[in-house]
């Protein structure tokens, strides 16, 4: 008996009703056929080798059928001030009330866009995830429906954000969430991509997010992922870009017991820059694993990466971050760096930084580092009147703060200051 | 400066530490009054660092014997962060840097910390960064530095004065003060030598590790100690800084071995 199969057939269930458009049917056909071929990895697979997501399976998670209806107040906490357009999504399930657009470009929800800007949706969506063996970018895919479309058009710098948060309201429901972001050539946009919940039962949040970038445009993306205690949230997001154009990321990790973020970015023509940066902040039982590729396909490209775990209680971190450089993609400059911090003895990280290079004129630097709080410092600041406690909670902060401070969105940035603040404050 | 009516701040008896196993510390004695200013100085490797980290509760060094009072109570009894609370300070020889804490924040943090600890009213950002630059005045510090995180990146000389800059902040009753004058260019040890002198009054006491005599033509010394091997071998007023300045050690120790033969 294969479990695993028969639980990704079970959570078929509840698919959206056949489109009016036949590619949609097609493509969601395509990605059934996909999940009905795949199973649930094991640790058995060198990809999970170090994430056991079979708790997944002891649940039963079922779409919400509508939107639960929420007062405004609800979103308030959430909210940048900042922010040009906002798409709300309650347990997957567009909420327009929650919803606006004073951005003026195309910032809308994907249902009504798979018509309003048919060709662009058509050729960009499925694309770049590609779910041919990627059992939950399949299952994403099956249940196209709603989610966050953005078109920049070319040559527009959209200054303020744009806020795309995703709101869990229901215990055992499963959400879909899927963003498709084209940043036409010479565009500018800085988005924020938000996953937040109203209740801490188990829930399943498997999102997709597609970002193309045209030559020359630039896209900040700042992930945030702070869902509920039992929440399984597991995410595949894939980048391309295109000559001289870049993107900066920066995701944080706070919440879900399991999570998993896979990113992929493609540097797919000469001159295109990416920084990727990373925080997992967890304790407890949580499991945040982070899988990333940098693929350098092209000549002259440059990419950044900083990952950084803290790891409290008797959590347990992951990241594997690949760095591919192909024949002919000379003159690549390269670097990353995974640093992470255990704050007690039961706490894990497997950090697997891995390099695979065919060209030979590149500049490749890595290094990955796991530590503790470092007792110089922590003397230090007692040295100075502060508690062990508020000596710990200060340098552990400080340590997650350099990601933070990546973060472009001010807002945003002083309010993660403060849970993380919060956060580590909590620990007794 | 010695005053008559005076009351003991440190008194260290007999005191033994080591670190990694090695007894570094043997047998140190030291009597600091309120007032005094004291000079430790003494060949490198000979402890001094060592005595000002045991006495400030750095993890690393255990104590074996001895006994330290501070202020009429005992120190040991009393975590790190409580002497510092209490008034210890030590400026240290080799200031910490800590990437991502703004050292405004730390200062803060430490200030509010001493001043709850002695009743008296806590600072918010706002009112702190007024109080915090008038103090730098004193230093000539750019208030950059309030902005950077705590010595990351600070030269030498820059994070010796943030040192000071700590102490006149928390106004310790008893500053153990490591080679601050170490890295100081000619004006900055000036400066810093007047922040010192300037926060030196009758109610506290100041000890100083340095190598140069330099330091002691801006902050008089009312005692000089010589320590070598983990103990203190010979203590006399300002001019022994001069003679060990023209001199060097080694008669200090031959004196000090001569010494212990005659009255074995
Ligand atoms: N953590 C440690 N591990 C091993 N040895 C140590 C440690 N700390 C100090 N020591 C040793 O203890 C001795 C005294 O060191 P200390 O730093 O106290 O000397 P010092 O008098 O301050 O010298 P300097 O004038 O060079 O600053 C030295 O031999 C030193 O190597
Ligand atoms: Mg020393």
């Amino acid at each position: 008996m294969n479990t695993a199969t028969g639980y990704l057939d079970g959570l078929l269930q509840g698919q959206p009703p056949a489109s009016a458009l036949s590619w949609l049917n097609q493509l969601r056909a395509n990605a059934v056929d996909r999940v009905a071929a795949l199973t649930v990895p094991t640790t058995r697979d060198e990809d999970w080798r170090f994430t056991d997501i079979s708790p997944l399976t002891k649940f039963s998670f079922q779409p919400a059928q509508e939107a639960q209806p929420l007062a405004p107040a609800a979103i308030e906490p959430w909210a940048i001030g900042e922010a040009a357009a906002r798409l709300v999504f309650v347990d997957g399930i567009y909420a327009p009330q929650h919803s606006f657009n004073r951005s003026g470009i195309a910032v809308e929800n994907l249902g009504a866009g798979f018509t309003s800007h048919a060709a662009a949706v058509q050729a960009q969506l499925g694309r770049l995830a590609a779910f041919e063996r990627n059992a939950f970018a399949a299952l994403n895919t099956a249940f196209l429906h709603d989610g966050a479309l953005i078109v920049v058009p070319r040559e527009l710098a959209l200054a303020a954000p744009v806020h795309l948060l995703f709101i869990a309201t229901r215990k055992h429901a499963a959400s879909y969430p899927r963003c498709l972001i084209v940043a036409e050539p010479g565009s500018k946009l800085t988005l924020v991509e938000d996953y937040v919940a109203l209740q801490d039962e188990a829930y399943f949040t498997n999102a997709v997010t597609e970002i193309a970038l045209g030559a020359n445009a630039q896209v900040q993306h700042v992930r945030v992922q702070r869902d509920g205690a039992e929440a399984f949230h597991i995410a595949n997001c894939a980048v391309s870009l295109a000559r001289s154009s870049r993107y900066h990321a920066v995701s944080v990790a706070l919440g879900a017991r399991i999570s998993r973020h896979n990113l992929g970015v493609l540097l797919a023509a000469e001159g295109a820059e990416c920084s990727i940066d990373g925080l997992a902040l967890i304790g407890g039982r949580q499991l945040a694993d982070t899988h990333t590729l940098i693929d350098h396909a092209l000549p002259q490209c440059s990419s950044r990466q900083l990952h950084k775990c803290i790891v409290d209680g008797a959590a347990h971190a992951v990241f594997n971050g690949n760095i591919m450089v192909r024949a002919g993609a000379q003159r690549t400059d390269s670097a990353q760096s995974s640093r992470n911090l255990l704050l007690s003895g039961k706490a894990r990280v497997d950090t697997k930084p891995q390099l695979e290079i065919f060209a030979d004129d590149v500049k490749c630097a890595h290094g990955a580092t796991v530590g503790q709080l470092d007792v110089d410092e922590v003397f230090y600041l007692k040295s100075r009147g502060l508690s062990e406690t508020a000596a710990r909670n200060l340098l552990t902060y400080a340590f997650g703060a350099e990601v933070i401070e990546r973060i472009p969105v001010a807002s945003l940035r002083q309010r993660l200051e403060a849970s993380v603040l919060a956060q580590t404050e909590q620990r007794p | 400066m010695i005053y008559q009516d005076s009351k003991t701040l440190l008194a260290v008896r007999d005191l033994h530490a080591s670190v990694n196993g090695t007894e570094i510390l043997k047998g140190m004695e030291l009597t600091v009054r309120s007032g005094e200013v004291h000079a430790i100085m003494g060949p490198n490797g000979s402890g001094k660092s060592t005595f000002a980290k045991v006495l400030a509760g750095h993890p690393a060094y255990v104590v074996t014997g001895g006994e330290v009072e501070f202020d009429g109570r005992s120190l040991f009894e009393l975590a790190p962060e409580a002497r510092a609370r209490a008034g210890v300070f030590l400026g240290f020889q080799y200031p910490i840097e800590i990437p991502g804490v703004a050292n405004s924040q730390f200062l803060r943090l430490a200030y509010n910390t001493v001043q709850a600890e002695r009743g008296k009213d806590e600072l918010d950002p706002l009112e702190f960064d007024d109080f915090v630059r008038e103090k730098m005045k004193l230093l000539e510090m750019n208030p950059d530095f309030l902005g950077r995180s705590v010595n990351e990146g600070f030269s030498g000389g820059e994070k010796k004065r943030n040192e000071i800059l700590q102490m006149a902040l928390l106004e310790p009753k008893l500053a153990i003060l490591d080679e601050t004058d170490s890295g100081l260019d000619i004006d900055a040890l000036r400066i810093v030598a007047g922040g010192v002198n300037q926060l030196s009054n009758k109610d506290n006491a100041i000890v100083l590790v340095t190598h140069y005599q330099r330091l002691l033509n801006y902050i008089a010394p009312d005692y000089v100690h010589v320590m070598e091997a983990g103990r203190i071998i010979k203590t006399g007023g300002k001019e022994l800084a001069l003679e060990l300045e023209a001199r060097g050690y080694d008669w200090v120790g031959a004196e000090a071995e001569a010494n212990a033969r005659a009255s074995a």
